[in-house]
C-alpha cells in the first residue's frame, strides 16, 4: 500500500506546532498502525533530515492504554473498540492520505509530536479511587460474596485502560466516562462502601479542578473507548454524586 | 568479593517463614519516618511493594519510565493467578502448590523461598479481593476457578482474560492512595540509570527525566528493583516496547550477582510472526488449553483448510504424547512438542511454523456463548491481529520468548549480594527455577511486594535507624552522575549511519537462533563471537538523532540495547556452561530418546550466580546448591 501521512509535529510544549506531510510505500496491510509508524521512523532516521516522530505506545496487546493517536478526526482510528495498537493497515485502501494527531484537550498538554501529559487521570485516581484498605489483614476472600452479576457489572467498569479516548473525543473535553467507570467498579461491590459518599464528591472536584468539561451526554466518548466502557457509568456517577451531596 | 550467602532460615520447611516473621528484627514507627526507599518500577512487584511500605510508615519514592504507574507491563497478564485456597475442594494444599512450583520448575528452584510463596498464595487473593479487585464469581457469589498448565487442580483466580490488569489496577490503586497521602512521591517517565554505592551499601540511583533529559540524583537508605524481566534481549516477545535489563544490569556491573540468566521462558500459545515489519509478538493466554485442544494434520504438508481435515487424520500430539496432563502440560513441553512436529515438516499456515489451538469440540460442547463468555477477549484480539475468525476456524499458535526466570541473584530476604539492594518480581531469579508454571508470575510479584518485601526489609533497616539521609552533593552520587553524563555524551557523539532497531533486530536474531528454545554448544560458540562483533559494530556505527535534553526515544532505546548486548553474551555463557537439559533451557546434547529435557542433578543442581569483572571479560560463577529436603527429585513425567 502507498500512502500520504500528515502528522502533527511540534518539538516541545511551548512549540507552536504545525502538520507536516510524509508519502510512504510499500506498506504491508498485515502491519499494525504502530508498526506503518516504525516503518515511517526508520526512513527518517536513515534520511537524517528530521527527527523520528515521538509517540506514547508499550505492549502493543492493546491493554497497558499508552498508545493515543487521533486518526482522521477520530480517537485510535476507524474501528470500533480497538486502540491504536491493534488498528492493522488492512482497515485503510492504498492511496489513502491519513492525518495523525495527538489528543486534543487542554487538560492534556502535548509534550512533543504526539506524545501528551495525561497525568491528571492519576491525580483524580489519586484523590479517592481506591479503597482504603491496608496490606496484611484481609479476611478470607470468601466472606465477601459479590452476586456474580454485580461482580461482572464491576469488571466492565474496572476494563478502562486510561487511554483518555474519552476526554479526545468529548467536544467539552470531559473526563466523565474515565471518572464514572472507577466510581461505578467500586460503587457496585460491596468493598469499601463506608467510602461511598466521600470517593465520589472528591473524584469530582478533582476532575473539575484539573479542568475538564462536564458530560453533556452526546457519547461520543462511548463511541470512541477501545474498551466500550457504556455511557451508563457517567449516568451512575451522577446518581451516586447526587446521593452523596443532597441528602 | 560478595559471597553467597542464601540465608535460609532453620527449621522444618513449613515452619520457617512463619518463624522469621514473629522473630525478625523490627523498625518502630518513629524510625520509619525517617527511613527512605527508593522503588524502581510500579508493576505487580513495585506497586504492592512501595504501597506497603508507605502503608507501614516508610517514606518511598517510586520510579517508572512509563507515563503513569498503570501502564507496567503486569498490565498485560491474561489467565490468572494461582492460591492453594482449596475453594474447589478438589484436594489443593500449599504443599501440593508447592510440590506443583518445584517439579514444574525443573528442581532448579529454591525450596524455601517457593515453599513461602505458596503459603502467601491464600493472602494474596484476601488482598486483591478486599481492594475491590473484581474476579469472576459464580452464581452463588463465591469466587470461580479453573486450571492452569503443569497441575491437576483448579485453583486458578481470574477476571476474564484480564487478570493482570485487574491486580495491577488493584496495586495501582494501593499505590495512588498513597501518592495523595504524599508518603509515596511519585516520579513516572523517569529512567534509572545508576546505582549509587556508599561504603558497599546501595544508597541511591541517578535517574534521567524522559522528558527534560536532566539528571537527577537521589538518596534512599534501601533501593528495591521491580523493574521486570529481560525478554526484549530477542528483540521478538511478548514483552512490552519498553521492558528492558537497564536497571538490572547496572546494579549487576556494580556487584550484584546475575543469577541463571539463560533461563527463558518460551510460551507456547503466541500468534505467529506474520512478516519482517513485526515488532512484538501477541500471546493467548494459556487458559485457552483448558478448552482448546493442539493439533497439527498427520500428513506432512497438508494443505487443506483445517476445517475440511477429517478428524482421524489429526494428530492431536499433546494428548498422545502426554495421556495424564493431555493439553495442560507445562509450557516448556508443550512449547518443544510443538516445534518438534513443525520441525518434521507437520507445521500450519503459510509460514509451516505454526499449529491448531482448536475450539471446535468446546463450541459443541458447551455453545458459542460459554466459550465467548470465558475467551471473547482473546478471541477478539486474534481476529483482530490476523483477520481470521477463531469461532469458524482454529487458531493458529506458535512458541515465543515470553517470561525470564533467572534475573538478579537475592537471598531469602529478597536481598542482592549488594547490601541495601532487593530485587523482587520477574526482576530476580528465585522461586521459578527452569521453567514457571502458568499463573505463578502474578502470584510472585504480589507476594514478594505486598508480603515478603514488608518482613525482610525491617531485618536490614532495624540497623539503619542511625544513618541519617545522605546529601546527593556527596562525592559517590557526583562521579555516578558524571558516569551516566559521559555515557549520553557518548551516545551522542558516534554519529553512525544505522538505527538502534538495526541492532535490536540483530542481537535479537542472534539469541533467538541459538540461545533460543534450543541450544548447542556450536551454535551458541558462535553466537558469543557474533554478539561481540555486532556490539563492537553498535559502538562504532549507531545513529541516535536528536538532543539529550528532549524526548528522544532513540537515545532511551539505545542505552537499554547497548545492555542487552552485555547481557546476551552472559546468557550465552550461562547457557553454555550448563551441561544438562532442563525446564526452558534445552540443550540439544541432553535429551533422553524420546526427546525430554535430560537433567544431570548429579553435577548441575545448583543456581547459576555470575560475578561481572568488566566488558568483555569472562565472568566468575558462584554456585547455590539447591537441597531438597521435602521433595524427592524425580524425573518430571506428564504423561
Amino acid at each position: 500500500m502507498d500512502l500520504t501521512l500528515k502528522v502533527w509535529r511540534q518539538k516541545n510544549i511551548k512549540d507552536k506546532g504545525h502538520l507536516a506531510t510524509y508519502q510512504l510505500k510499500g506498506i504491508s496491510p498485515d502491519m499494525s498502525f504502530l508498526e506503518m509508524f516504525d516503518v515511517l521512523n526508520e526512513e527518517l532516521i536513515s534520511k537524517g533530515t528530521e527527527e523520528p516522530i515521538a509517540f506514547d505506545h508499550d505492549c502493543r496487546e492493546g491493554i497497558c492504554g499508552a498508545c493515543s493517536m487521533f486518526i482522521n478526526g477520530r480517537a485510535h482510528g476507524p474501528n470500533r473498540g480497538t486502540t491504536t495498537c491493534q488498528l492493522h493497515m488492512r482497515s485503510f485502501n492504498d492511496g489513502d492520505t491519513i492525518v495523525v494527531e495527538p489528543w486534543r484537550s487542554g487538560s492534556f498538554p502535548v509534550l512533543k509530536d504526539l506524545v501528551v501529559d495525561r497525568s491528571a487521570f492519576d491525580r483524580i485516581i489519586e484523590s479517592g479511587g481506591f479503597i482504603s484498605v491496608n496490606t496484611g489483614n484481609a479476611k478470607d476472600a470468601n466472606n465477601i460474596l459479590v452476586p456474580k452479576h454485580d461482580a461482572d457489572a464491576a469488571f466492565d467498569s474496572a476494563t478502562c485502560i486510561g487511554c483518555g479516548a474519552c476526554v479526545a473525543a468529548c467536544k467539552n473535553s470531559s473526563a466523565a466516562l474515565f471518572v464514572g467507570a472507577k466510581i461505578s467498579q467500586l460503587a457496585l461491590l460491596p468493598q469499601g462502601k463506608i467510602e461511598r459518599e466521600e470517593r465520589v464528591k472528591s473524584m469530582v472536584e478533582q476532575m473539575d479542578a484539573e479542568g475538564f468539561g462536564n458530560c453533556s451526554n452526546t457519547g461520543s466518548c462511548e463511541v470512541e473507548c477501545p474498551k466500550e466502557i457504556s455511557i451508563e457509568n457517567i449516568a451512575r456517577m451522577n446518581r451516586e454524586l447526587i446521593g452523596a451531596t443532597f441528602k | 568479593m560478595a559471597k553467597i550467602e542464601s540465608k535460609i532460615p532453620d527449621g522444618k520447611l513449613s515452619e520457617k517463614w512463619a518463624k522469621y516473621c514473629s522473630t525478625a528484627p523490627l523498625v518502630n514507627p518513629a524510625n520509619k519516618r525517617n527511613l527512605e526507599i527508593i522503588v524502581i518500577g510500579s508493576g505487580l512487584a513495585g506497586a504492592s511493594a512501595a504501597s506497603s511500605l508507605a502503608e507501614m510508615g516508610y517514606k518511598v519514592k517510586v520510579f517508572c519510565f512509563q507515563d503513569s504507574s498503570r501502564r507496567a507491563h503486569s498490565i498485560a497478564a491474561q489467565g490468572g493467578i494461582n492460591a492453594a485456597k482449596n475453594y474447589q475442594n478438589d484436594g489443593d494444599s500449599v504443599y501440593r502448590l508447592f510440590y506443583d512450583t518445584i517439579k514444574g520448575g525443573d528442581y532448579r528452584a529454591r525450596e524455601a523461598n517457593v515453599h513461602r510463596l505458596a503459603e502467601v498464595s491464600s493472602s494474596i487473593i484476601d488482598q486483591c479481593v478486599a481492594q475491590g479487585v473484581p474476579f469472576a464469581r459464580e452464581y452463588g457469589g463465591y469466587l470461580s476457578n479453573r486450571s492452569f498448565g503443569g497441575t491437576q487442580v483448579q485453583r486458578t483466580f481470574y477476571a476474564a482474560g484480564q487478570t493482570g490488569q485487574q491486580l495491577l489496577l488493584g496495586a495501582y490503586s494501593a499505590l495512588s492512595r498513597q501518592i495523595g497521602t504524599k508518603q509515596v512521591e511519585m516520579f513516572t517517565r523517569h529512567e534509572m540509570l545508576e546505582l549509587v554505592m556508599i561504603d558497599g551499601k546501595a544508597r541511591g540511583i541517578i535517574s534521567r527525566d524522559l522528558v527534560t533529559g536532566k539528571l537527577d540524583k537521589h538518596f534512599g537508605h534501601a533501593v528495591l528493583l521491580c523493574t521486570g524481566g529481560y525478554g526484549n534481549v530477542f528483540f521478538l516477545s511478548t514483552n512490552a516496547m519498553g521492558s528492558n535489563v537497564t536497571a538490572a544490569w547496572k546494579v549487576h556491573k556494580k556487584g550484584a550477582f546475575f543469577g541463571n540468566p539463560c533461563f527463558t521462558q518460551i510460551h507456547p500459545t503466541c500468534i505467529p510472526v506474520s512478516g519482517d515489519h513485526q515488532s512484538k509478538l501477541t500471546l493467548m493466554s494459556e487458559s485457552l488449553r483448558n478448552d482448546g485442544r493442539v493439533w497439527v494434520p498427520k500428513k506432512k504438508d497438508d494443505n487443506r483448510k483445517p476445517v475440511d481435515i477429517p478428524e482421524e487424520e489429526r494428530d492431536y500430539f499433546l494428548e498422545r504424547r502426554y495421556p495424564a496432563f493431555g493439553n495442560l502440560v507445562p509450557r516448556d513441553v508443550a512449547s518443544r512438542a510443538a516445534k518438534e512436529r513443525c520441525d518434521a515438516g507437520y507445521g500450519v499456515g503459510k509460514s509451516k511454523l505454526a499449529v491448531y489451538l482448536d475450539f471446535a469440540a468446546s463450541i459443541k460442547r458447551l455453545g458459542e456463548d460459554l466459550v465467548r463468555a470465558r475467551y471473547g477477549n482473546l478471541f477478539e484480539m486474534y481476529e483482530k491481529i490476523t483477520a481470521e475468525n477463531p469461532y469458524a476456524s482454529p487458531m493458529r499458535i506458535y512458541p515465543a520468548v515470553h517470561y525470564t526466570m533467572g534475573g538478579i541473584w537475592v537471598d531469602y530476604n529478597l536481598m542482592t549480594t549488594i547490601p541495601g539492594l532487593y530485587a523482587l518480581g520477574e526482576a530476580n531469579f528465585s522461586d521459578h527455577g527452569a521453567n514457571r508454571l502458568g499463573a505463578s508470575a502474578l502470584m510472585q510479584g504480589l507476594a514478594d511486594g505486598y508480603f515478603i518485601i514488608p518482613y525482610t526489609i525491617g531485618s536490614y533497616l532495624s540497623g539503619e535507624i542511625g544513618t541519617k539521609a545522605i546529601s546527593t552533593d556527596h562525592p559517590a552520587f557526583v562521579e555516578a552522575e558524571k558516569s551516566v553524563q559521559d555515557l549520553m555524551n557518548n551516545f551522542l557523539s558516534i554519529k553512525g549511519t544505522k538505527s538502534v532497531d538495526y541492532f535490536h533486530k540483530k542481537l535479537g536474531k542472534i539469541m533467538w537462533d541459538y540461545c533460543g528454545m534450543e541450544r548447542s554448544v556450536e551454535g551458541l560458540t558462535k553466537a558469543k563471537a557474533m554478539i561481540r562483533e555486532l556490539r563492537g559494530e553498535f559502538w562504532k556505527d549507531v545513529k541516535i538523532p536528536g538532543t539529550q535534553f528532549e524526548i528522544n526515544p532513540e537515545l532511551e532505546k539505545a542505552a537499554r540495547v547497548a545492555d542487552f548486548f552485555e547481557l546476551g553474551e552472559l546468557m550465552v555463557d550461562d547457557a553454555m556452561h550448563r551441561n544438562e537439559s532442563c525446564g526452558g533451557h534445552f540443550r540439544a546434547e541432553y535429551q533422553t530418546e524420546e526427546g525430554e529435557a535430560l537433567r544431570d542433578d548429579q553435577n548441575f543442581s545448583y543456581v547459576a550466580a555470575w560475578e561481572f569483572t568488566g566488558v568483555g571479560n569472562e565472568p566468575i560463577l558462584h554456585k547455590e546448591d539447591l537441597k531438597f529436603e521435602e521433595i524427592k527429585v524425580a524425573q518430571r513425567s506428564y504423561k
